[in-house]
């Protein structure tokens, strides 16, 4: 099949959907183009989900400039796309002198970026904000903040979608063309994409899109981060993130505790260069650390409270025997008119994604002219909150309205049957297990699906009339059943 | 938003709920509401199409819809009211509920509750496996809920990790449905589940027990394409050397259970830590009054029989206090679990009935005996041919043995 667009983006994660949702304002046909059945399954899913203040970068960056202003942007983004936000601040603890010189240093540095309202506090006033919390001295970061990152990427791509951009989804690149009016995109399943404004926003794979065109100075080296999600009963043990100050030569940013805006909390990441894009196991060494260094930050913590383990990948620009950061590459190319070229988006990605979606635009705008669209959907329907944080007459009024709304599928979440209807029923299309984990939080809560998974496949085929095989966990090859009982 | 009131409201229509309501009836409660998340009574016996249910309560071997149906006759018989597709999503200390169905969201305010929630499976998450999240790894209990309940096959050459019964039961299921089960890997040196299952389960179809032995890696991006294997040393380490692949498709866990209790917890109900269920005495009465627990919320069982006797007398219970029996000023006598007693319960008792011990010993042992006693004083002893950790100690206390006893320990010897 042939399609023809005026902007193609490659990849489907918060960066790719952030553009797609940016330029879905304006009078074009714009396209995204994702090897994974859905949106948001790589990087922008397996993350901290923190909202960075913009501390961290040196001054003048790519990176330090589109933190800090995309920190400013989200809260209206969430609120108009209905995502959950909290700007719940960040201490950033000193345990010794050098840290302390060191947190002068990240102060004076966030300042010159922009960041507000920075703050070195003493031990009395850090217990006032984290009661119990060790050490001398603490940064405190106040628009430090926390997103769920892959509602985030679900949410923007789903407003793109209403503002009549096209996802094609399970499609990947395979080869690029170049010519005079613009791009060719072929993919594995044999689809050609035309475009005149081709964007690289593949993350972990920015450099294979790259190498598709023949531009070979980039190369990212997935490097492992692992994570433990930890029970919702330890909600309300850390009103605040709490992160070491930085010591010389970490890639990261320290294993710490992070709150969701779901009421759990993570313990991690790791820092560990892998070989393979895609590779996203978890390590029993790492998962020892992480439960070690989880239980000398929470001593409260049981074995009963670990619910999941899982990785993501950074796409570092910065080889293993190197480290540290490189800035973030967000390029018009002259070589190729029309490409724009992201490589190397890793953290603070998620915070950065609405700055560098009208970074993009501007960047688009010198190719085609911006033509703001009369029927322009500016707010995402729906609200923020799940039925289970809704007040309880709130809940009586849905559930008068629309029975679905009172029957529970996932008992653990405490998610309706009208939330999976919903999940299922998304404005994109994917149809995995995993999509409607994503959307509803279903399966996502002490049991893992034990007790919903049984009951979503019984939705999945009573209303849907799904067979054995169709049931996909995420690819299109992750088959979750083998057919029927003989 | 709608308020009722009901005298006694049991939580849960599996065994233990089923079998609590109908002793309240039988002692008097007129007034008894019964809360079923499901749209069927019968609660997990539903999926257990095996038999050898009910051997203890009916003296013959019963499937597990079988044995749910003798209770659900006798529920209906008594013209029990029943909430189906009805869940409750709060519990207050006041002993107010919040419920959800299709029909509202409403709130109960009750005499009584009888907590009968049971039990939900660890998953590949509380164990931290290590590996990939490829499609087909499920807990035994979901693929037995889809292969009996939804005729979805979920694989065809199996793993199973985990001696625990549902695991066992579903070593023979998958095979009987034509997939090849690989072996069983228990990381304990002995076996999780009871003497008879694993009898009846692999060795009468060939499927190997590895002891000591665990999955420490899973294979597989999309689908599982393998899973290694080792030996495990007593501090739970990897022994190098004894790595192996096995190539199969699908993983299941039975690696324990875990009494739901988060609404429990909701209420604040002291909990406790051996047990995972609530703190209860010999009426089993939680620290809420006039809120009782009993069957696998309490503790995990390993008989069905057991639950029944232990629902029935909690519902009996808790009908006498909606009948506002004086329970004021019972004296309390502590017990607690001494060598060799990994739990015992009920917590506490008054020492003015005669109650029944339920206790797991820590490890396998063959011809000792359960000792009560009170200080240096014996209570009561109890020989036993065999004791497993699998296997549920019952051992019955008169009363009047317990005169000035302040606290009891329970040890094996």
């Amino acid at each position: 099949m042939e399609h023809s667009y005026d902007v193609l983006i490659i990849g489907a994660g918060v960066v790719g959907n952030a553009i797609a949702r940016e330029l879905s304002r304006y009078e074009m046909r714009v396209a995204v183009l994702e090897k994974e059945l859905d949106v948001g399954m790589g990087t922008s899913s397996r993350n901290s989900g923190v909202l960075h203040s913009g501390i961290h970068y040196q001054p003048g960056t790519l990176r330090a400039r589109l933190n800090v202003r995309g920190n400013a942007l989200m809260g209206r983004l969430c609120r108009e796309l209905k995502v959950k936000i909290q700007y719940i601040g960040k201490l950033t603890v000193a345990q010794d002198e050098e840290d302390i010189r060191t947190l002068h240093a990240l102060k004076e540095q966030g300042e010159a970026n922009g960041v507000p309202g920075l703050e070195i506090l003493g031990a009395a006033a850090m217990q006032a904000i984290q009661p119990g919390i060790g050490g001398i001295r603490a940064l405190h970061s106040p628009t430090t903040g926390i997103i769920c990152p892959y509602g985030l990427t679900i949410a923007l791509a789903d407003h793109a979608r209403t503002n009549g951009v096209d996802f094609h989804l399970g499609q990947e690149a395979d080869a690029v063309r170049h010519s005079p009016d613009g791009f060719t995109v072929t993919t594995t399943g044999g689809d050609t994409f035309k475009a005149r404004v081709l964007i690289n926003a593949a993350g972990l794979y920015a450099d294979r899109i790259c190498a598709l065109l023949g531009i070979s100075e980039y190369r990212i080296y997935p490097c492992r981060g692992e994570y433990l999600i930890l029970d919702k009963r330890l909600q309300g043990s850390l009103s605040v993130l709490v992160y070491p100050a930085p010591r010389k030569g970490g890639a990261g940013l320290g294993i710490h505790l992070t709150n969701t805006v779901d009421g759990n909390i993570l313990i991690g990441p790791s820092n560990e260069y892998v070989d393979a894009p895609d590779d996203y196991a978890c390590t029993s060494d790492i998962i020892a650390q992480l439960k070690k260094e989880g239980h000398e930050l929470l001593p409260g913590i049981s074995t009963a409270d670990f619910i999941r383990s899982f990785s993501g990948l950074r796409a570092k620009q910065t080889p293993p025997e190197i480290k540290g950061f490189k800035d973030f590459v967000i390029e018009s190319r002259t070589d190729f008119p029309g490409f724009i070229n992201l490589v190397g988006i890793e953290s603070p990605g998620l915070t950065s994604s609405p700055a560098i979606a009208e970074m993009v635009r501007g960047m688009v705008a010198e190719r085609l002219p911006l033509v703001e669209k009369a029927a322009f959907i500016a707010e995402r329907p729906g609200r923020a909150e799940l039925f289970h944080e809704l007040p309880a007459e709130e809940k009586a009024d849905l559930v008068a309205q629309d029975p679905d709304y009172g029957e529970i599928v996932c008992r653990c979440e405490q998610i309706t049957k009208r939330e999976v209807l919903e999940a299922i029923q998304n404005p994109l299309g994917a149809q995995t297990i995993a999509g409607i984990k994503y959307r509803s939080r279903a399966m996502m809560g002490r049991c893992q699906g034990g007790f919903c998974l049984p009951r979503i496949v019984q939705i999945l085929e009573k209303e849907f009339g799904y067979r054995p095989e169709d049931y996909l966990l995420f690819s299109k090859d992750s088959h979750l059943f083998s057919g029927r009982v003989r | 938003m709608q308020t009722i009131k009901r005298d006694l409201v049991v939580i849960g229509g599996g065994p233990a709920g089923l079998s609590a309501a109908i002793a309240a009836r039988d002692n008097g409660c007129k007034d008894v509401l019964l809360i079923e998340r499901d749209r069927i009574l019968g609660g997990i016996l539903n999926q257990c199409i095996h038999d050898g249910f009910g051997l203890h309560r009916f003296g013959e071997a019963l499937s597990g819809p079988e044995y749910a149906q003798r209770y659900i006759d006798r529920f209906h018989s008594l013209g029990i009211e029943a909430m189906l597709g009805t869940i409750v999503l709060g519990l207050g200390a006041n002993r107010s509920l919040q419920v959800s169905s299709r029909g509202g969201f409403m709130q109960i305010d009750a005499g009584a509750v009888v907590l009968a929630m049971g039990c939900r499976e660890r998953t590949a998450g509380a164990i931290s496996l290590p590996g990939t999240r490829p499609a087909g790894i499920y807990t035994a209990g979901a693929a037995q809920n889809l292969i009996n309940l939804q005729n979805i096959m979920v694989g065809e050459r199996a793993v199973i990790l985990g001696s625990g019964d549902i695991g066992l039961i579903m070593a023979r299921r998958l095979t009987l449905e034509g997939a090849k089960v690989e072996a069983v890997f228990e990381v304990l040196p002995y076996a999780s589940g009871l003497p008879r299952n694993i009898q009846q389960c692999l060795n009468d179809y060939g499927i190997p027990l590895y002891l000591g032995t665990s999955v420490i890696e899973v294979h597989g991006k999309e689908r599982l394409t393998g899973v290694t294997v080792a030996e495990i040393d007593p501090l739970r380490r990897p022994v190098p050397g004894t790595e192996r692949l096995v190539p199969c498709d699908t993983l299941l866990l039975s690696v324990g259970l875990i009494p739901e209790n988060e609404l429990s917890r909701s209420a604040s109900v002291i909990m406790e830590d051996r047990t995972s269920g609530a703190a209860v005495d010999d009426t089993f009465m939680t620290s809420i009054p006039g809120v009782f627990s009993c069957g696998n919320v309490l503790h995990v069982h390993d008989l069905v029989d057991w639950v029944s006797e232990e629902a029935a007398l909690a519902g009996a219970c808790a009908a006498a206090y909606v009948q506002g029996e004086a329970r004021a000023a019972e004296p309390r006598i502590a017990i607690s679990p001494g060598p060799g007693v990994r739990y015992v319960l009920p917590q506490t008792v008054s020492g003015r009935r005669d109650f029944t011990l339920s206790l797991r010993v820590t490890e396998p042992a063959r011809e000792q005996a359960v000792w009560v006693r009170a200080g240096k004083r014996k209570v009561a002893r109890k020989k036993l041919m065999r004791l497993h950790p699998a296997e549920m100690i019952r051992v019955n206390i008169k009363a009047e043995k317990l005169q000035d006893a302040r606290e009891l320990e329970v040890s094996v010897e």
